[in-house]
């Protein structure tokens, strides 16, 4: 065994990445969770000082007030729901829709599939609010969607899909699909073309093999798109503000409001740190299941 | 050894092209029940096609491909009563070793008592009891192809493929391997077709040899007849060492031929070419065949030369010859007690000799 002492470029490799969690995500943390317990007050910033110094002591002034408003009011606990419950829809579209173009890439001759990559990600090249714009045109009421169906005689009035749930569906995953489609395709890339082969002469059909082969074999990319779509999205609060309805309220508009409009730090704080919490269970619990493997048996 | 009645597997006429660049032209083999066929050749001769055209995993252009009795024109991969043991194993990672033997079971439905039953047979055969929990990343590469062999033996192929079977294992575990994998298909009945490009494997595993070229069977037939017995200048270089005397023909009668080389050497075979006709473009002689000899030999061909050198390999030894005339002569003899090869040096003028029956007579 080898007791080398570590040379200062050793040193730099560990102290960059835990300097920078430091710096940017535990400080931010730590900060966002003191501000969470100060009492709100009219100033700037409008919150109270958590000490203070009356005479020779130190006073605490911390406040619980946030965490009792975020875990009694219903309007906060439905907007959480509503944000985890379109995001888990969020990315069950994304695998829908996501998978079959991941692995139509990979199976694609090999010369062409990074052309493929790039165009499949080039529309998101351009300002996310333009396309979020360019979505309410399509959708309205007198847009080209409604006009086609109308014209071709399928419906009789025009769909109401503007400023409704299915529309923040329908440009979340429009706007979430690239961070499915590339980590998929990563791993479907990476696929042995011989495995499907052997599965074949084996004498499994092409569904049986690529539900015996395919699927499992594909199910960390699965999983890790899943997450890098489900995590940012709960927190979308631009696409249901701009398509959804008042029954999409999500918790990310509800802390856009609470920090900018109430002016409710502490409160806002506490829903951030919820947040926070709430979505570290499930890539824990994913990545734990997917440790444990895919089960095999005779 | 094969048994006699109707061929198991039967190739005619097969043709296959990628992007118009021919990969088999007019192939034609037949295939004995129980028996082990080694296809021969280089990179790029084919044989790795031919056995994906049998295996289904390559649409043929032209022929046809009939497996016990059936043609398989439109029968996909998975509906071919063959099974292909691949260069690369091609294990399932996400499933166990008993896992992976099942797996072609549990495609075709077989019940799970029958099933468990089978599997354990076929672990057991390839002495791979015991193991059948391990994940395939926890086997050592001997161990995958066990595997993979187990899981074509499960489902008793009419015909067992193998790519290339010892290409992924260690050198020094090979011969024990093929010894193996024989007494294996023996113990099984099973019909075995390889593809190889290690004509030492092919001799010593297979009934039969099919030695490729540019996508034909350029020579099939027992290794010994292949060897002994080449038909063409393209096999009898390829399959072992020979030494060429290319000339052209001076008297041809019968089953004799004398030749005369560029270098002015006369060399006579006794040997016809068997049933190929045309004009005979050198003869050919085995290292082994070649007597060296401190006297002139008294043979039908006899040349005198100097020694080169003397590659001491234990049984025995390889020594290169330069002939008067400037050509060099490989020979190769047992270092018995009797033997010239045992004491000679280099340097030392020699005369080397063979017989008119060992020289092959060759066409183009």
């Amino acid at each position: 065994m080898s007791t080398r002492s570590l040379s200062p470029v050793d040193w730099l490799t560990f102290a960059v990445p835990i300097g920078w969690l430091l710096a940017f995500l535990a400080l931010p943390l730590v900060g966002v969770a003191a501000l969470s317990f100060h009492d709100i007050a009219d100033s700037i910033p409008p919150v109270a000082p958590l000490l203070t110094r009356s005479g020779a002591h130190l006073v605490l002034h911390a406040s619980a007030r946030g965490l009792l408003v975020v875990l009694s009011d219903p309007l906060y606990l439905t907007a959480f729901w509503n944000a985890l419950s379109n995001a888990a829809l969020t990315a069950l579209g994304c695998l829908l829709v996501g998978f079959p173009i991941a692995y139509a890439i990979a199976r694609a001759p090999e010369q062409r599939r990074n052309v493929y990559v790039l165009l499949s990600i080039l529309p998101f090249w351009t300002s996310f609010l333009m396309r979020s714009y360019a979505w309410m045109g399509l959708i309205r009421d007198t847009g080209p969607v409604n006009s086609a169906l109308l014209s071709l005689g399928i419906i009789k009035t025009p769909l109401v899909i503007l400023y409704s749930p299915t529309a923040v569906l329908l440009v979340m995953v429009y706007s979430y699909l690239p961070f499915f489609v590339l980590p998929m395709y990563a791993v479907l890339e990476k696929l042995p073309t011989d495995l499907l082969s052997a599965a074949s002469d084996l004498g499994a059909r092409p569904l049986y093999a690529f539900r015996t082969v395919t699927l499992p074999l594909s199910l960390p990319g699965i999983i890790s798109g899943s997450i890098l779509v489900f995590v940012p999205a709960v927190g979308e609060y631009v696409i249901p503000e701009l398509v959804g309805n008042s029954s999409t309220v999500m918790i990310g508009g509800i802390l856009w409001a609470e920090f900018f409009e109430n002016r409710d730090w502490p409160l806002a704080a506490t829903i951030a740190l919820v947040s926070f919490v709430a979505l570290m269970a499930p890539p824990l619990i994913l990545r734990r299941w997917m440790g444990q493997g895919v089960g095999a048996r005779i | 050894m094969a048994a006699a009645g109707p061929p198991i597997l039967s190739v005619r006429g097969l043709s296959k092209s990628f992007a118009a660049t021919p990969v088999l032209t007019d192939v034609n083999l037949e295939v004995a029940r129980g028996a082990i066929v080694a296809l021969l050749g280089a990179s790029g001769s084919g044989k790795t096609t031919l056995l994906q055209a049998i295996a289904g995993l390559v649409a043929p252009d032209a022929g046809t491909i009939v497996i016990d009795g059936q043609d398989v024109r439109d029968v996909p991969a998975h509906g071919r009563p063959v099974n292909m043991m691949f260069q690369s194993y091609a294990l399932f990672p996400h499933l166990t070793v008993a896992g992976n033997v099942a797996y072609g079971l549990k495609a075709r439905g077989t019940p799970r008592e029958e099933r468990e039953r089978l599997v354990a047979w076929a672990l057991e055969l390839v002495r791979l009891e015991g193991l059948g929990s391990r994940r395939p990343d926890q086997l050592s590469g001997g161990q995958r192809q066990r595997v993979a062999l187990a899981r074509c033996l499960v489902m008793k192929p009419a015909v067992l493929l193998l790519d290339e079977p010892m290409a992924a294992l260690d050198r020094r575990l090979r011969a024990d391997v093929q010894k193996e994998l024989k007494s294996i298909q023996r113990k099984v009945g099973a019909t075995f077709v390889l593809v190889t490009h290690d004509q030492d494997e092919a001799m010593a595993m297979s009934d039969y040899i099919a030695v490729m070229d540019k996508g034909r069977i350029a020579q099939f037939g027992p290794p010994r007849e292949v060897y002994e017995r080449p038909t063409s200048m393209f096999v009898a270089s390829f399959l072992g060492t020979i030494n060429l005397f290319a000339g052209s023909t001076r008297e041809s009668a019968g089953p004799q031929t004398r030749l005369v080389t560029d270098d002015g050497l006369e060399v006579v075979s006794e040997r016809s070419v068997g049933d190929t006709a045309g004009p005979v473009i050198a003869i050919g002689v085995r290292p082994e065949k070649i007597v060296v000899a401190r006297e002139p030999t008294g043979l039908a061909n006899d040349f005198a030369g100097t020694v080169e050198q003397v590659s001491y390999g234990g049984t025995s030894s390889d020594v290169t010859i330069r002939l008067t005339g400037g050509r060099a002569i490989e020979a190769t003899a047992a270092n018995s007690a009797a033997s010239v090869v045992a004491s000679i040096q280099a340097g030392e003028r020699v005369h080397v000799g063979f017989p008119g029956t060992a020289g092959i007579a060759l066409l183009a």
